[in-house]
């Protein structure tokens, strides 16, 4: 368990975690964005971009390490992945590429109804997208169709079976899910407008049901779809009290947000997205891209690993301070009618 | 379109598209930090509004680029698995450390262009210096990476493998002080002299206006002071070439035979059938000078490498010229605007110059983009110099002309709208 490979596999899967309780949620943005409906849809668009606007960039970082712990330490899985899911990838990186633009271009263009409505309809379209893709290759990669060589990280592949399936894209709207249920408990504590806050419940009560129902889904679907995760999920000795745990948070997450406990929802509902990326990771383990490469068979020398651990932590020792200075300017105070964009 | 030549299109025109939104990343928190700083120093509201309207479209500018280099990492994996596979563990120190350089300006930024009435003054002008530094150590670390594609070192190969690898000694190949130096002036200048190019044409039509004055004033210090530092971090390059790279040099210089007391080549007609090159303007001597400081060094000419492994010469040629002549314009601008600045001490807005410095506006970017021609195309035919080729590492993906014409048809909309909305931000204020 020592072995430098897994620490920074650690690493990676703490930092796809974090990607998803903040990136995710932004993503989530984007949906309610799509969704914003009735009297008060104006209203909901401005609490979303006021919420995304100073933090979606730093957020997004995160992605960017995950890629490139990837390619520094198991560079044949990051060859392999590259090859394989080329075209769920590709898709995912225009969603990346036109949430963001559209994002800022709305703030910057001219502020006509119809631009305005027109960015904001890219805007969320992509932040649908993206985390749809993402979840795709996150299927594709746990359900033992991509076969790679492990030397070479070659792959026999016809470039579109092992995500084109229904297993990736029931994980894919899984996460979709996840990212809705984020975003809708967090923007219920960004407004202090109480006909908002309800709006917004009423959103996670929906997705938080959805995040159930995808859930239970994905596991069916993972006998035929993904068997060695399912193997990894049904049958050691931890997945029962940890599927229980699990369970137990999400409900007490429905009903915090029923009794409008806000403050209590926002710390259940990344509990359980945490437990949820957990079991997941620890039902692939010790696969990087099943059934072939394993985080030991693909991972390179300790002279690469070592320095790439410290850099990790020197990182953390900046990264963390600052990210809690943002989030304390940002997300601590009530003070939200000041000038947003200077 | 052939399927490796679709993959390096695509790889080309990524990198062309995010080099610039990375160097106005680099550059623009300079200007900011400048401006805010003498605000902070002066009380001159005017400094302020200043730094307030270059934080706008910096944000633009910053999404842009954060999202197009995502791309570009995906990008690695995507079209080239063969070399990151090799590559990647090698050249993984700069990478990580340009994510954390990366977490650095996001954060600072946030805080910056969204904080100006949340944080003290002096916090804020505090995160700009952290963006500023932030953006620069990007550039610096990722250009290492690029710099031991040129000058690979730090590890051994054994049976088709790298072994022994030492990430560090890498990261300091023998390429990496050049180019990160002189990627990082051309951030400086390319984007110092856009700005006093676009102020410059309204100070045309408004000499008094006080802020487009304080404006042009730092811009064009800026861009002024870094054309003139850029030929000497050029120099530095080219004598690493000399020693690390003769066949890259040879092409720049459309050097076919090896020869003491080379001579620099202007313009010229580069006939690589008859392996000569026509119609050239020699400079008797100056390469073997320049590159070595002996009038009588030698050069390596092209015909010393099998044609197999020379570069395209015709395109390193031209784009060479293309660099040193946008270099040159720069140059003459700055002498000029300091020789006027100091003669009628103040701010030299003769309209003849002010017309001069609008005609620079696009130079230092046309010059970067024609300095990683050099680099790139002058690396060819191998991705890692003397490793492997290029053709080796692409990947088996078929039809890669589809995501070529996806991302060429995004970054071309994305341009246009870039374009709409800076003009929107400049004129509206008009
Ligand atoms: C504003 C932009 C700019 C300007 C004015 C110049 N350059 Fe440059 N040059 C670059 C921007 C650039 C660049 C885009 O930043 C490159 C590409 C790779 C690199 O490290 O810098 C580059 C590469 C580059 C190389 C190739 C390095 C390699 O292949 O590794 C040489 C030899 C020079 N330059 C030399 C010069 C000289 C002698 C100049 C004289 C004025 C000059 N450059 C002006
Ligand atoms: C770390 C930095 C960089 C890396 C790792 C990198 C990597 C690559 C790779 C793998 C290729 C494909 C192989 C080839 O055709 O040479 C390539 C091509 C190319 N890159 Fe770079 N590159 C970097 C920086 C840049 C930058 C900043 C630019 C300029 C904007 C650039 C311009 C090009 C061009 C023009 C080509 C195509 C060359 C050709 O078609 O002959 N590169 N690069
Ligand atoms: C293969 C080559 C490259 C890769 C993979 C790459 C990757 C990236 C990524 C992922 C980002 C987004 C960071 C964020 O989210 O904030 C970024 C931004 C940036 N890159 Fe690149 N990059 C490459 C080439 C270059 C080059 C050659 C430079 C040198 C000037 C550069 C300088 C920057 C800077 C300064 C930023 C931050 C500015 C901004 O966000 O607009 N990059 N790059």
């Amino acid at each position: 368990m020592f072995n430098l490979e897994y620490w920074i596999a650690g690493v990676m899967l703490i930092s796809l975690i974090v990607y998803m309780l903040t990136g995710g949620a932004d993503f989530g943005g984007g949906i309610w964005d799509l969704f914003a409906t009735g009297r008060r849809a104006k209203d909901q668009r401005e609490i979303i971009t006021h919420a995304l606007a100073p933090i979606w960039e730093a957020n997004h970082v995160w992605l960017i390490v995950i890629v490139v712990l990837l390619f520094v330490a198991f560079p044949v899985a990051f060859a392999t992945i590259g090859t394989a899911l080329h075209i769920p990838l590709t898709l995912m990186l225009f969603g990346i590429v036109l949430r963001g633009t559209a994002f800022v271009f709305r703030t910057y263009d001219d502020q006509s109804e119809t631009t305005h409505l027109r960015w904001s309809r890219l805007f969320a379209i992509a932040s649908i997208i993206t985390p749809i893709m993402l979840g795709v290759t996150l299927g594709a990669v746990a359900s033992g169709t991509i076969h790679a060589n492990v030397e070479t990280g070659i792959v026999e592949t016809d470039f579109i079976s092992s995500w084109f399936a229904l297993f990736p894209f029931a994980i894919g709207v899984f996460t979709l899910t996840l990212c809705a249920l984020l975003a809708a408990v967090y923007l219920t504590l960004e407004t202090d407008n109480p006909e908002l806050q309800e709006d917004f419940r009423l959103r996670a009560l929906i997705t938080a049901i959805c995040v159930g129902i995808m859930a239970g889904v994905s596991f069916l679907l993972s006998a035929e779809g993904a068997p060695s995760i399912r193997k990894g999920l049904g049958n050691s000795i931890w997945s029962m009290p940890f599927h229980l745990l699990t369970g137990a948070v999400a409900i007490w997450a429905i009903w915090a947000i029923w009794k409008r406990h806000y403050p209590l929802a926002r710390v259940l509902v990344p509990i359980q997205v945490t437990l949820i990326i957990f079991g997941w990771g620890f039902a692939q383990f010790p696969y990087i891209v099943t059934p072939n490469l394993t985080f030991s068979n693909t991972a390179v020398s300790n002279s690469v690993l070592r320095p790439v651990l410290i850099i990790v932590v020197i990182g953390a020792v900046i990264v963390v301070p600052a990210f809690w200075y943002l989030y304390a300017v940002f997300k601590g105070r009530d003070d939200r009618d000041s000038d947003t964009t200077g | 379109m052939e399927n490796l030549l679709a993959a390096r299109a695509q790889m080309a025109m990524s990198l062309a598209f995010h080099i610039i939104f990375a160097s106005i990343g680099i550059a623009m928190p300079l200007l900011m930090v400048i401006a805010e700083g003498l605000w902070l120093k002066t009380k001159d509201e005017t400094y302020l509004t200043l730094a307030k309207r270059w934080s706008k479209g910096t944000a633009i500018m910053f999404a842009v680029g954060a999202v197009s280099g995502t791309v570009l990492s995906f990008e690695l994996g995507l079209l080239w698995p063969t070399f990151m596979a090799y590559a990647g563990p090698i050249i993984g120190m700069p990478f990580s450390l340009e994510g954390l350089a990366f977490f650095i300006e996001a954060i600072f930024l946030g805080i910056y262009l969204y904080g100006w009435n949340r944080v003290p003054k002096t916090v804020h002008w505090f995160a700009g210096m952290m963006v500023l530094l932030g953006g620069m150590l990007s550039g610096i670390f990722v250009v290492t990476a690029n710099a031991w594609m040129n000058t690979p070192t730090g590890f051994q190969i054994e049976a088709g493998k790298a072994i022994n690898i030492d990430p560090v000694a890498a990261m300091l190949n023998p390429s990496s002080f050049s180019q990160a130096l002189h990627m990082t002036i051309a951030a400086f200048l390319a984007v110092g002299f856009a700005v006093a190019g676009i102020h410059a044409y309204f100070l045309r039509r408004d000499p008094h206006n006080a802020f487009h004055r304080k404006a042009f004033a730092i811009a064009l210090s800026v861009g002024g002071f870094f054309a003139i530092l850029q030929p000497i971090s050029g120099d530095i390059s080219a004598k690493r070439l000399a020693k690390h790279q003769p066949v890259k040099l040879a092409a720049m210089e459309a050097q076919w035979e090896t020869e003491r007391g080379a001579p620099i080549r202007i313009g010229g007609i580069p006939d690589e059938d008859n392996e000569v090159t026509r119609y050239a303007i020699e400079i008797p001597k100056a390469l073997s000078f320049l590159t070595h400081f002996d009038i009588n060094a030698e050069i390596k000419g092209l015909k010393e490498f099998p044609p197999e492994d020379r570069p395209p010469v015709a395109i390193v040629h031209y784009a060479f010229q293309i660099m040193v002549g946008c270099g040159f314009v720069m140059i003459i601008a700055g002498i000029i605007g300091g020789w006027l600045t100091w003669r009628r001490k103040g701010l030299p807005i003769n309209s003849w110059y002010l017309r001069f410095i609008t005609f620079c506006t696009p130079l230092g970017f046309i010059a970067i983009e024609a300095g990683w021609t050099v680099t790139e195309v002058g690396r060819q035919p191998w991705v890692i110099y003397n490793i492997m080729r290029t053709a080796d590492a692409v990947t088996p993906m078929p039809h890669l002309i589809v995501p070529f014409i996806g991302f060429t048809v995004l970054y071309i909309f994305l341009s246009i709208i870039v374009v709409i909305l800076l003009r929107r931000q400049i004129f509206i204020y008009e």
